[in-house]
């Protein structure tokens, strides 16, 4: 094999010279520090295009915008839910606690026009479990649970990352149980009667 | 006693200015914004952080030295403390003017060496018993290519005495007692003929009156960068092996003296540059001919005209070096313990000889 000498620049004048241009490097740097990176989206066309300045963005004050359709928290609009439990069924991290309440009559539509027959006194989603895989999203039958934008929700306490999407005050909970379990019972009588008389 | 709270608190303002332009310039020199909450522009964060330095608890590590550890970062302060003693700020303005005063700032300055070496002894700690060795290893070395380059700007100006060397740059030379028919020559070279003593200005600083001093600044620079243990020599408290080198059992207030004699350190080599090189507390705009620029902007010696210009030209100075040593902070990497002691045994010791040779025939030609 070949042996080959590397030959190293060296000498007083190089040195100085490297020296130099080390300074005039950070000289550069500091002289730029007057240009300063622009929160801008990724589609401007200044977005890849600010090579100089300062790259720090004072965040709460100055934030990269994200995607309209970023898929970060989640929300149920409580309005459009069936209360079908399929979203809490297919969670990887179970972070969904659904209850279910028969109702005893149709409550209502949802905005596609499927009929609601359930009330969720308790629809909780732990964020802080939550790994937004998007699978509850994509199996909601009415669409009502979303992913949104929104991704700065940090809190102190853990517990205020349980969000609570239930439109049921506990009273009004115990209220349909109660309505619930009036009719359930009515209608055992009803049957219990219905038999009696067939027995007859 | 006024002159010393005066100097210790225009001390004290210099180095919190410095403090938060360290971190500014290190920011913008790495494409990053620095301190912004505390205050506008973060401008509050030194004072800051002294608070938060002052309130801390006062931590002695059990197996410590403790008389050591407790009087160290005492005696490094008011080591270089003292050496502030004999700067002179403006043209009649110096805490002690004694005329041995180069002398007396080359032996107090010294005696840090002893508080370093108290402090990583004390410690109790093997990274601070390191970064003290090198420390002292580094700042013994170093104080001979920067006591020659001293020496050579001595053999110039012909004076121990500050203030004395302050007067001869600049056009109020024939004010100073004992200076009155001393005559400043372009170059220092009589020979030229041409007659700098009222022009003043750039042309009579020490790096112009005699421009083999621009060699021995530079060697004062280098060895000063070393001397108060600044990058690129900073291997005695190289933070990426030996966490903070001599002081990393220190906290709280202790710490913030260890802090404030580090800066203070750097202001007074910067200062001690600047009044043996650079013309002192002397206006750098020459006399032309009627546009007299240099007396305009020095203001009359004894009013506060000249008072305000005076420490304005020596502070701009001093902190235009200032930034320089933060500049090569953020430039240069940090040199081995065996490159150290090349540049300075083999380097800068031999040309800093040489240069004291030269300035004393260049002493010759001027007289």
């Amino acid at each position: 094999m070949e042996t080959k000498t590397i030959k190293h620049k060296s000498g007083f004048w190089f040195a100085v010279r490297s020296l130099i241009s080390g300074l005039r490097l950070t000289w550069k740097h500091f002289w730029n520090a007057k240009n300063r990176r622009t929160p801008e989206y990724v589609t401007d066309k200044n977005y890849f295009n600010q090579p100089e300045g300062l790259v720090t963005l004072t965040y709460p004050y100055e934030a990269i915008p994200v995607p309209d359709n970023g898929r970060y928290r989640l929300h149920n609009e409580i309005d459009d839910c069936i209360v079908c439990d399929l979203c809490a069924k297919i969670c990887p991290v179970n972070c969904i606690t659904i209850e279910s309440v028969k109702a005893t009559e149709e409550i209502g539509l949802t905005s596609d026009g499927t009929k609601k027959r359930l009330y969720a006194p308790v629809f909780d989603i732990d964020m802080a479990k939550c790994c937004y895989c998007g699978l509850c999203t994509t199996v909601c039958p009415t669409d009502c649970l979303t992913m949104t934008p929104v991704y700065d929700f940090a809190e102190v306490d853990i517990k205020n990352m349980i969000y609570h999407f239930t439109d049921l005050s506990p009273e009004q909970a115990e209220e349909k149980k109660e309505l619930l379990a009036k009719q359930q019972e009515e209608m055992a009588a009803a049957k219990a009667a219905a038999l009696a008389a067939r027995k007859q | 006693m006024l002159a010393f709270v005066l100097t210790l608190v225009l001390l004290l303002s210099i180095v919190i200015v410095l403090a938060y332009a360290e971190r500014k310039v290190a920011a913008f020199m790495q494409d990053r914004l620095g301190p912004t909450e505390a205050g506008p522009y973060g401008s509050l964060q030194s004072v800051l952080d002294v608070l938060k330095l002052l309130q801390k608890e006062d931590i002695v590590p059990a197996a410590a030295d403790k008389n050591l550890f407790k009087l160290a970062p005492i005696l490094i302060f008011a080591a270089v403390f003292a050496g502030f003693a004999v700067i002179p700020f403006t043209p009649d303005l110096v805490p002690a003017g004694i005329g041995i005063g180069v002398f007396y700032l080359l032996a107090i300055i010294s005696l840090d060496v002893v508080g370093l070496l108290m402090a990583g002894w004390g410690s109790n700690n093997k990274y601070a018993m390191l970064g003290a060795m090198r420390s002292v290893a580094q700042i013994v070395s170093y104080e001979i290519p920067a006591g020659l380059a001293i020496l050579s700007a001595v053999m110039i100006c012909q004076s121990l005495d500050f203030q004395e060397i302050s007067y001869q740059q600049g056009a109020l030379m024939n004010r100073f007692p004992g200076l009155e028919f001393e005559m400043n020559w372009l170059f220092g070279i009589e020979a030229l003929g041409i007659n700098t003593t009222t022009i003043g200005g750039i042309t009579t600083w020490n790096i112009f009156r005699a421009p083999i001093l621009l060699i021995s600044f530079i060697i004062y620079f280098i060895a000063s960068l070393a001397e108060s243990n600044r990058a690129p020599f900073d291997i005695p408290e190289a933070e990426s092996e030996l966490v903070a080198g001599f002081h990393v059992e220190y906290s709280g207030f202790r710490f913030a003296i260890l802090f404030l004699a580090e800066y203070s350190m750097m202001v007074l080599v910067c200062l001690v540059a600047v009044i043996l090189f650079l013309g002192s507390w002397n206006t750098p705009l020459p006399n032309i001919g009627p546009v007299s620029l240099a007396y305009w902007t020095t203001g009359t010696v004894g009013e506060l005209s000249g008072i305000l210009w005076g420490g304005f030209w020596l502070l701009s100075k001093t902190f235009v070096l200032l930034f320089l040593q933060l500049q090569i902070r953020w430039t240069y990497p940090r040199l081995r313990v065996d490159q150290l002691m090349h540049l300075c045994w083999k380097v800068l010791t031999p040309i800093a000889l040489g240069v004291v040779l030269i300035a004393g025939i260049w002493r010759l030609l001027m007289i």
